[in-house]
């Protein structure tokens, strides 16, 4: 029973990295109905400005809290900005343009992304500063539930929160509902659709950044490519949930989490991603929108 | 009618070659062009540079002393990244731009694909660090050399620690699904198994790059184990054990010489302390590594990295087999290898009849105190 629970939160503190990068890509989808590929590098240089900032910071000495919070935030204002750059230069004039053309420029702005880090940092993997410390208070258990996964669920938590309440209860949240439904109709009524999407795409890179800092604290060390596994995965996720819903992609994320964590425990690491990838296969045969995404029926 | 036609366009074709070929023939004449093929970009940069540097320092000397009997050698450095799609295009570049010996192929999985192009156009490949024992024992590439020993001599090494020296009888075996780490740990579990005295309790294969390991580390637990065998590279290597200090796994580690590396201990910082490794044989003592060590020092103004002295050794026996052969003709380039011993880096070598160096082999090394330290 153990070796399940250990088992178990493994694939969820995996699932909840998913899921704060698989809301940039379904949020992304949901409004311009764009798979953002670059969204993987923007979990990357979340990750790397981390990196920067929490050294910086840690040989200034000050003390761990305050570290932790800045960074945080200096990784979320950069990715954000990062986001919203790359929405204006690499997607705003594409807007009306066939979507595969979008498409491929999503992949050519991921290329570019990895190897502007390649180049201007580094190819070396670099060691990441211990920012989480290990509690005493989670020695019995640290075994089962370490205390970076702790951290790790309970930020995912409150970000999905604060998501949800964004999303449903303020003017922008209602804007960005709107534009989804609509994109004309809601520029009809006055809503700035331009803004909406620009805020989208600031938000969805900033739940990435949040990514980005929490599992390079969790497993010690980044480098320039970590985005493309990590992207692939909680686009995977997103797609399994229902893109463009976002408790689907939360959904899609922990079970996509829970299901490799357990076919690595139970059958063999091997067979890791065919066990991901068929449940993906299985879910799409059956429910071809995705777990929580809404059946598009076509107007004729 | 046609048949004639056919002859003419052949003549005229043979004429045309003829006169395109002479120059190259000329050029050929007085320098030796060597490709050095290894990943210069890309993660694993820092196995492949030392080569570049290697050949940089050893052709500036042959150059500064009148060259190969006469021949100055022409560096060719080509970037591969490890990745077999594209050593096949490096490979294909090099022999287009007429190298003659290629120094490299630094991982197993991209020297594989690359080497039959080399055999076509019988060059003499000698690699520094390509451990996957088929690339010799097969015998598919006639125009291979090395200056590392295969992975079942690291492997029988790494179990002979395990069981006779630590006294292990559960042990785990992890790759990285790779040529080289996967071909390590077969060679691995099937020498466990052989020996009688211990058991394989876990033989998994993990993606290199994945979020993180760890429900594999779980399974580990799970399983008993009291070592964790690994083959494969340093990233996943630091990951997975700083993933098991994390999950208070108290197994050892004990790895192969692409963890041998000082960015393993950089990264995984003091989980690495303990960690064990094979890697080849100290040198330090050899007057002819220090020396190297020390031209790199004065051309580069850093310490050289890993495989340095393979690379050094390697080129070393290509050049001097180049002029004791005073050709580059493959077949006359083997049977100097084969037969004529080189002072190096490594020791005196000489090569078998299947390519690997005699009198080249590894020891393990544990992490204490953030270094690499030899266990006699």
């Amino acid at each position: 029973m153990d070796y399940f629970i250990e088992l178990f939160f493994s694939g969820l503190s995996r699932g909840a990295i998913y899921a704060l990068i698989a809301l940039g890509y379904t949020m992304v989808y949901g409004i311009i109905g764009l798979i953002n590929f670059a969204h993987g590098e923007i979990y990357m240089i979340g990750a790397f400005t981390s990196f920067t900032v929490a050294t910086i910071l840690t040989i200034l000495g000050l003390p761990l809290l305050a570290i932790i919070v800045l960074t945080g935030i200096a990784a979320v204002v950069w990715s954000a900005s990062y986001g919203y750059t790359i929405e204006k230069i690499a997607y705003k004039p594409l807007r009306h343009a066939p979507r595969l053309s979008a498409l491929i420029s999503a992949i050519g702005m991921s290329m570019f992304l990895q190897n502007y880090v390649l180049l201007a940092q580094t190819s070396d993997f670099l060691p990441f500063p211990t920012l989480i410390p290990d509690f005493a208070f989670m020695e019995p258990i640290a075994h089962i539930v370490g205390s970076t996964d702790l951290v790790i669920l309970i930020t995912t938590t409150v970000s999905m929160i604060f998501l949800m309440v964004l999303i449903k209860y303020t003017r922008i949240g209602k804007a960005m509902r709107a534009t989804a439904q609509d994109r004309t109709m809601a520029m009809l009524v006055g809503i700035n659709v331009n803004r909406v999407i620009s805020a989208t795409f600031v938000i969805g890179s900033s739940m990435a950044a949040i990514g980005g800092l929490l599992i390079a604290s969790h497993i010690g060390q980044i480098n320039f490519y970590i985005g493309f596994l990590a992207g692939i995965k909680a686009f995977t996720a997103a797609v399994l949930g229902g893109i463009g819903s976002i408790p689907g992609a939360v959904l899609g994320s922990v079970v996509l989490g829970l299901t490799e964590s357990f076919a690595t425990g139970y059958v063999s690491s091997d067979y890791e991603d065919v066990f991901a990838f068929s449940l993906l296969v299985l879910i799409l045969i059956f429910k071809p929108s995705g777990l929580l995404g809404k059946a598009d029926t076509q107007k004729v | 009618m046609s048949v004639k036609l056919n002859k003419k366009i052949a003549a005229v074709a043979a004429g045309f070659l003829m006169t395109v070929a002479l120059p190259g023939a000329g050029l050929t004449a007085d320098t030796i062009k060597i490709g050095v093929a290894g990943p210069h970009s890309g993660d694993l940069a820092s196995y492949g540079l030392p080569t570049v540097n290697a050949a940089k320092i050893i052709a500036d000397k042959i150059n500064a002393s009148g060259g190969i009997n006469g021949k100055m050698v022409e560096l060719l450095i080509e970037d591969t990244v490890c990745k077999p799609e594209i050593a096949t295009n490096t490979a294909t570049k090099l022999v287009s731009d007429g190298a003659q010996m290629i120094l490299g192929g630094i991982c197993s999985g991209a020297t594989k694909a690359a080497l039959p192009i080399y055999l076509d156009a019988g060059l003499l490949v000698i690699s520094p660090s390509a451990t996957n024992p088929p690339l010799t024992q097969s015998g598919d590439y006639p125009n291979f050399f090395r200056t590392i020993a295969p992975d079942d001599a690291q492997a029988q090494l790494d179990v002979d620690f395990a069981i006779e020296t630590m006294g292990y009888t559960k042990i785990a075996v992890i790759h990285d699904k790779g040529d080289y780490g996967k071909g390590f740990a077969e060679f691995a579990k099937q020498f466990i198994e052989a020996s009688g005295k211990a058991e394989v309790v876990l033989f998994e294969g993990v993606t290199p790059g994945q979020v993180d390991y760890s429900a594999v580390v779980q399974k580990v637990k799970q399983s008993g184990a009291e070592t964790v065998i690994f083959g494969g590279y340093h990233p996943e290597a630091s990951k997975i054990i700083t993933m098991m200090k994390k999950k208070r796994l108290d197994a050892t580690f004990i790895s192969d010489d692409g963890v041998k590396d000082q960015t393993f201990v950089k990264v995984a910082q003091e989980n690495a302390e303990g960690a064990y490794a094979s890697g080849p044989k100290d040198t330090s003592n050899n007057p002819l590594a220090q020396q190297a060590v020390q031209e790199h020092k004065d051309m580069f103004g850093t310490d050289p990295g890993a495989f340095f002295e393979n690379a050094y050794s390697a080129m070393l026996a290509m050049t001097s087999a180049a002029a004791n052969a005073d050709s580059t003709d493959l077949a006359a380039l083997k049977k100097a290898l084969q037969t004529v011993p080189v002072e190096t880096p490594l020791g005196s070598i000489t090569f078998d009849e299947k390519g690997d160096a005699i009198g080249v082999g590894f020891s393990v090394y544990q992490v204490q105190n953030g270094e690499w330290v030899e266990l006699k």
